[in-house]
């Protein structure tokens, strides 16, 4: 195999591999039960943009897209620090609790069982009364401490 | 017979670059906390990227590109841990929860 026919196969497998990536982070941006989970997920796309970028390079032997990525890089990081001051003026905004009721039983079941764990929890906090678990636990801990 | 090496070793870095970001990717859909989640995505998507940067600037072959290539993964390596540290602050003063498997919150007893 010559060189360039080498790097021609990696770059095609890596674009595989990279849209793979891509489309299992969007699916945690769409599902993602609360709002840190989908500025995470964001973030982590921004790196397999970058990715992307840097295959794209390769093949068409036009290094100037290194800048573009360097860009790319500030502007994801700047986002990610501008939500976090976000989140941190927004306390959990209402929603429900996000995630720990889905790992109760680590080793019990898939995919189903997970799920049917996950939303019993949002029912009950439901039927007891709104916003009252939620509140709870902010209000003591900024009393307490 | 040095150039098949070198197109080799290129090669080997853009698909370890490609293999991190999966695992990035995979590790944000089976972990089952946002702080958890958070450790994959950024340990792993950073490495990614700058495996990728990296085999940008030894393909194209000139020093000026490689130096603007390595202050790429520098500036990554640098931003990264602080966005993500930023965020779990963020996320954990806001009152999201750890998962109930987890054992420690050290950062629960530091006084506000």
């Amino acid at each position: 195999m010559t060189p360039e026919a080498i790097i021609q196969t990696a770059c095609n497998f890596a674009l595989g591999i990279l849209a793979l990536a891509f489309l299992l982070t969007v699916y945690r941006v769409v599902r993602g039960p609360a709002l840190p989970d989908r500025v995470m997920a964001l973030d982590m796309l921004v790196g397999i943009a970058i990715g992307f970028i840097g295959v794209i390079a390769i093949r068409t032997g036009y290094p100037l897209y290194i800048d573009i990525a360097i860009a790319l890089g500030l502007v994801g990081f700047l986002a990610t620090v501008a939500f976090a001051r976000f989140i941190l003026t927004r306390g959990t905004g209402g929603e429900p609790w996000p995630t720990p009721a889905s790992v109760q039983e680590p080793g019990s079941g898939k995919r189903k069982g997970k799920r049917a764990g996950a939303k019993k929890p949002s029912k009950t906090t439901n039927g007891d009364g709104g916003k009252a678990p939620i509140a709870k636990p902010q209000g003591s801990k900024r009393s307490g401490r | 017979m040095i150039a098949v090496a070198f197109a080799l070793f290129t090669a080997l870095l853009i698909v370890g670059g490609a293999l991190f970001a999966l695992v990035a990717a995979i590790g944000i859909n089976r972990l089952p906390d946002f702080y958890t989640r958070m450790h994959a995505a950024s340990k792993a998507g950073t490495v990614g990227s700058g495996l990728m940067l990296i085999a940008v600037g030894l393909h194209a072959g000139d020093l000026a590109i490689f130096a603007r290539a390595m202050a790429g993964v520098f500036f990554f390596m640098l931003t990264a841990p602080v966005s993500a540290h930023l965020l779990a602050m963020a996320a954990h003063k806001a009152g999201y929860p750890l998962c109930r498997v987890s054992v420690r919150d050290d950062f629960r007893n530091i006084p506000k």
